[in-house]
């Protein structure tokens, strides 16, 4: 039994963890945040994906013990300037780049992450950043056009 | 044409997209109950073998493990796991347990414990006593005279030659081939290869079941095919069909692999017999193995053309590995020639050939295109072929040939589901309009023309021509329900199933137009058999077709309802108002809410609840038809194949929602990219799947994926919900053609078998003396 301390979502909370339990397991089962989602357990496909402080990890790579001490943001803590969606969300959600939304929320935290330091990304930046999550109903295209800035986000045009 | 209309034809944002991309728990994996008793498969480690003695004892001992069910403890009659119309055109080979295995990952038990991990440290428990026999790991292995007999059972039911190891077989015939092609002056013969591929959708296969208040079994599950589960498991359970209620939350993906029954029918025997909630979830190296697959073919495709350059006959033979099981054999095995061979009815002579083989190796299944992708891989190579034999450039040769409006196909009498099929007169085919702007857009006459690159990697175009259906005529039904609420909106029930395409948000959309209000007015509730009305589900393409046209009746009976209170309260005729922003409008100008119309209803004189139930069973199924153009790079040193530029121009008729739309086709053919290029199962001499995980099973990335550019042309089915047809499916079945006819244009080099792999590529080359 370990003891360890985490702030998510701005909330700290401390937990008492037996065994190897990953942080996806925790989030989901302890602290009852479902918005990562399992889906391969190997850290292939994103759907995962959290902050911890402040970078994207695969939550299911990350042992909960091991990440004692640190800041994690999943979905549940993202809002808008006004409490509303993110605008990371708001893109993805008027652009048609949802279909089933499994792997969306992953996205978003990997998209968040990517805009936090380049505001404008081109579609290249956009696909590098988004390059560990794995989407099966979209082939991509409306996710990159949602968050490329407009002048660059070239997919979908003659190359 | 979308301009006629207010709400259908414009881009609406998914009436479930918030919940989605706020993470809340929508998903059947996101539901928590307490009391849960979690599931854990032990699976065949032999590809063939009957299982003398089970002995669970030291397992069902094992504290906290509150069940295991092997075949010794559980239900024996046969069913099929295909989630198809009843009866079901797929053969009743499988129990729940059997006492044989037939495929390294087959179900051998299942342990119901207080945690996973509890759960699977019990299955190291079970002792399992195999007679290990041959098996049939291939195509050949399996027809060969001796070979093994995979269903020896004798209480299968539907089984073509079980002693043959066939679980289905086709043959059609119209005109006379053998003699029409000594009537051709140029004939193509090729045989093409396809392999095990998988749907891989996100979100595994998850089942929770609990039982209600009044003790009725709850099977919260990702399902495509609410009804048809909640039939097959009352009848392996042997309750009565009101006992169960099916609820399919969101779902992370489908594609065909969850029109099965794979997890509900132990998840409920558990619940049964525990009276405890049971949650089984599939891991993914499980979803790879034992959910279903893309059924491999070996399919022969002979073409002859007359001087014209107009097809005299077609010959398609083809063999169709079902793997263990025969789910979906018979059907995918027919439309393999019923998507394809109508789209060229200018030939006279037709044949179409077809086995099912048994193997043993993973379950074959409904995977979107469903035996079209499989069969236009061969088809459409073949055309290109007798192209350049006749001189002609690929485009011409289907001008020549393709099906249009006002014709028909025999094939379409001839090939049905599972039975014979349905006469029809296609009544919408913008095939020229898809040539032309796809042509166009794609640059097609100019990167055609390019002189061959002779460096180490060299660029080339091809192209291919598809069709699909919208939903099964006569087998398929969807049916609405809308009722109306006092405030002027409107709920809309339907059984049909979002998988994530959007289906709730389009039948939204029919509902709203029809009713002259905005999509927010609708309230959509799908996927629930104790409050939604009958749908056979979401496959075939059937939904915005079939659901679709049911919701426009149930609006259209609504609408008449509104029609007549309103009458009397504007003192008019019915007939004479008119329906939109939310108000009934007498022709002088006068109107009332939809709001007050609605209140009059439930308070005023005359009470009644405004509503209507209406059905839809289609009596023809009209083609979606897609021209897909594919750009290539060939290192021919490498074999590496990068594909630069993807056009896919498709007839849908009306799209309901352009971006949904064209979401529908930009997935699919990123997943035909995958299939064409990387997917395939790897597996060891004794039959076991290598790479049943996403690092070694390559699905396409961001970074793999050329620009998917769709153009929707204008067109219009008149038998359709506003002129729209069914687009789910038919862009994943461009890739592999369109990208073979590009590899051969850039390196002239014939590939005959998927994925195309730097490996495959490279090993060609080489036999061509290439690189």
């Amino acid at each position: 039994m370990t003891a360890i301390r985490l702030t998510v979502n701005g909330t700290e909370h401390l937990l008492d963890v037996e065994g190897p339990v990953s942080l996806l397991n925790l989030l989901r089962e302890r602290l009852g945040l479902t918005g990562a989602k399992n889906a391969c357990r190997q850290g292939e496909c994103g759907s995962c994906t959290v902050l911890l402080d402040g970078e994207p990890v695969c939550s299911c790579l990350v042992m909960a013990a091991d990440a004692d001490g640190s800041e994690i943001i999943t979905v549940e803590g993202l809002a808008g300037p006004e409490g509303g969606l993110h605008p990371v969300q708001q893109a993805l959600h008027d652009k048609g780049a949802v279909q089933c939304g499994y792997c969306t929320t992953g996205i978003v935290m990997s998209a968040v992450h990517l805009l936090e330091r380049n505001p404008t990304p081109t579609a290249e930046e956009v696909k590098e950043a988004l390059a560990g999550n794995l989407c099966r109903c979209t082939g991509y295209g409306a996710i990159v056009r949602a968050l490329a800035a407009p002048e660059t986000a070239t997919d979908g045009e003659a190359p | 044409m979308s301009d006629k209309f207010e709400v259908v034809g414009t881009s609406e944002r998914k009436v479930d997209g918030l919940a989605l991309i706020t993470g809340r728990p929508v998903f059947a994996g996101d539901l928590d109950l307490p009391h849960t008793l979690h599931l854990a498969l032990l699976a065949s480690p032999h590809a063939h073998a009957r299982i003398r003695r089970i002995d669970a004892g030291g397992a069902a001992r094992l504290p906290g493990v509150a069940l295991v069910l092997t075949h010794e403890n559980t239900p024996s009659l046969r069913f099929t796991t295909a989630g198809q119309g009843y009866p079901e055109p797929s053969p009743y080979d499988a129990r729940m347990f059997d006492s044989k295995v037939r495929f390294v990952g087959d179900r051998v038990a299942v342990v119901a414990a207080e945690s996973p991990r509890l759960a699977r440290e019990a299955l190291s428990l079970i002792a399992v006593d195999y007679e290990v026999l041959p098996a049939a790991l291939s195509l050949d292995a399996a027809l060969a005279p001796g070979a093994p007999v995979i269903h020896d059972e004798a209480d299968a039911e539907g089984i073509w030659d079980a002693p043959h190891n066939l679980a289905a077989a086709l043959d059609v015939a119209v005109g006379d081939t053998p003699a029409a092609f000594a009537e051709c002056v140029a004939v193509v013969e090729t045989t093409c290869e396809t392999q095990y591929a998988q749907h891989a959708p996100l979100e595994t296969h998850v089942c929770q079941s609990y039982l209600d208040d009044n003790g009725r079994l709850v099977l919260y599950t990702s399902t495509q095919v609410p009804f048809h589960l909640r039939r097959i498991v009352a009848r392996i359970l042997d309750l009565p069909i009101h006992r169960i209620r099916v609820v399919k939350p969101r779902i992370g993906g489908g594609f065909g692999v969850k029109q099965e029954v794979l997890l509900e029918d132990v998840c409920a025997l558990v619940t049964m017999r525990t009276g405890r909630p049971a949650r089984w979830e599939y891991t993914r190296s499980e979803e790879f193995v034992s959910a279903r697959t893309r059924h491999p073919f070996r399919i022969r495709v002979k073409v002859g053309a007359r001087e014209d350059g107009v097809l005299h006959a077609i010959e398609m033979d083809a063999i169709q590995n079902t793997g263990a099981y025969g789910t979906h054999s018979l059907t995918v095995l027919s439309n393999a020639g019923s998507k394809t061979l109508p789209l060229y009815n200018k030939a006279p002579h037709l044949r179409f050939t077809g086995r099912s083989v048994y193997t043993n190796l993973p379950v074959g299944g409904a995977y979107r295109g469903y035996g079209g992708t499989q069969a236009s891989f061969p088809l459409e190579t073949a055309l290109d072929r007798l192209a350049e034999r006749l001189g002609l450039d690929p485009v011409e040769l289907r001008r020549r040939n393709h099906i249009g409006s006002g014709e028909t196909s025999p094939i379409f009498a001839e090939m049905g589901e599972g039975r014979e099929g349905v006469p029809m007169i296609i009544k919408s085919c913008a095939i020229p309009e898809c040539l032309n702007a796809g042509m166009e857009a794609f640059g097609w006459a100019h990167k055609r023309a390019r002189p061959r690159d002779t460096g180490p990697v060299r660029r080339g175009v091809g192209m291919s021509l598809h069709m699909q259906g919208s939903g099964i005529p006569l087998i398929d039904m969807g049916a609405a329900t809308i009722k109306m609420n006092d405030d002027g909106s409107f709920h809309l029930l339907i059984g049909a199933t979002d998988l994530g395409t959007g289906s709730d948000t389009i039948l939204g959309q029919i509902a709203a137009e029809v009713l002259g209000v905005r999509l927010e007015q609708i309230v959509v509730y799908s996927s629930d058999t104790d409050f939604t009305p009958f749908d056979t589900g979401a496959y075939a393409s059937s939904t915005t077709y079939v659901t679709g046209k049911a919701v426009e009746r149930a609006a259209r009976e609504v609408e008449e309802q509104i029609r007549r209170v309103a009458a009397v309260m504007l003192q008019t005729e019915a007939g004479a108002v008119q329906l939109g922003d939310g108000r009934v409008i007498a022709p002088d100008g006068r109107s009332v809410t939809l709001a007050e119309v609605c209140t009059r209803a439930y308070y005023g004189a005359d009470q009644f609840q405004i509503g209507a139930t209406a059905s839809c069973v289609p009596e023809e199924s009209p083609p979606p038809f897609m021209a897909s153009f594919a750009e290539v790079a060939v290192d021919v040193e490498t074999g590496q194949v990068r594909v630069l530029d993807y056009v896919a121009a498709v007839d849908c008729g009306t799209p309901i929602n352009p971006r949904m739309a064209e979401g529908q086709v930009e997935g699919a053919v990123a997943n035909g990219i995958g299939y064409a290029l990387t997917e395939e199962y790897l597996f060891t001499p004794g039959g076991k799947v290598r790479n049943a995980d996403l690092s070694r099973y390559k699905i396409p990335r961001t970074l793999d994926l050329p620009p998917i550019r769709v153009i929707l042309v204008d067109s219009y089915e008149p038998t359709g919900p506003m002129g729209a047809k069914s687009i789910a499916e038919i862009g994943i079945n461009g890739p592999a053609p369109s990208i073979a006819n590009a590899i051969y244009h850039a390196t002239g080099v014939r590939l005959a078998r998927t994925p195309f792999t730097p490996e495959r590529v490279w090993r060609a080359l080489r036999e061509a003396g290439i690189g």
